[in-house]
């Protein structure tokens, strides 16, 4: 997995509240960096994903590995 | 993008229907919207500094019982005393377990990210409430208000 500067777990937690723990998580980083959130919520693929598209930060990596998503973010 | 701009009016005060407002309007400023939401009639619950928020299978047949319970109480059974508070610390308890945010958390996060919380006036005034019952950070307003924010919105949601 490539490196990221901060880790936010998001395990456990249900529609809407990872992402935005990733949004307030993402308020404090610089551009550049990269956020690895860790979910277990099935509908955060399909989230995560749209959440990159409208605020422009780039979703790096997005997968699944033993029952949990995983997600690289960088802040632009 | 950060000129989308997301109108609700929040007209419910059962602890299930306080969750679509909150829910929309939370991520929504997340994902860089302008947000609003005018709280109107039974919508206004949710601006109390005590939430007391409860939910009802009375009148709502899509509502899933826990434990086959609509098989054991037929409907009748539903409007005994202590039942709602059952049936609400049953679904309280569900979403605790299913990592479901509270309302409460919900409301903060809307707050924290800038969602404007409008009480209705004419509301408050009908039902005598006073704003001291309310949470800080709110404002109060009237039809004319809502519409200047919502008339410029790209999407107005009625719940």
């Amino acid at each position: 997995m490539a490196d990221f500067d901060q880790e936010l777990d998001a395990s456990g937690l249900n529609c809407p509240l990872p992402i935005l723990r990733a949004k307030k998580t993402l308020n404090g980083m610089e551009a550049d960096q990269v956020l690895h959130v860790i979910a277990t919520d099935p509908g955060s693929v399909k989230d995560f994903d749209a959440f990159s598209k409208q605020t422009g930060n780039e979703l790096v990596e997005s997968k699944e590995d033993g029952g949990k998503f995983h997600f690289m973010i960088k802040k632009i | 993008m950060d000129d989308k701009k997301l109108a609700i009016i929040a007209t419910k005060g059962s602890l299930d229907w306080a969750y679509p407002p909150f829910i929309l309007a939370s991520t929504a400023a997340a994902l860089g919207y302008e947000t609003q939401i005018f709280f109107t009639f039974y919508g206004l619950q949710l601006l109390k500094k005590k939430l007391e928020l409860q939910v009802t299978p009375l009148g709502n047949p899509g509502m899933p019982m826990p434990m086959g319970m609509d098989k054991w109480f037929p409907i009748l059974g539903m409007t005994l005393p202590g039942m709602q508070g059952m049936m609400t610390g049953m679904m309280k308890k569900k979403m605790k377990d299913k990592g479901v945010a509270s309302v409460d958390e919900l409301r903060e996060l809307c707050q924290e990210a800038d969602v404007k919380l409008i009480a209705c006036q004419m509301t408050v005034d009908l039902f005598d409430m006073d704003s001291s019952e309310f949470i800080d950070g709110i404002e109060y307003a009237g039809a004319a208000a809502f519409f200047e924010f919502a008339g410029e919105s790209d999407i107005c949601l009625y719940i």
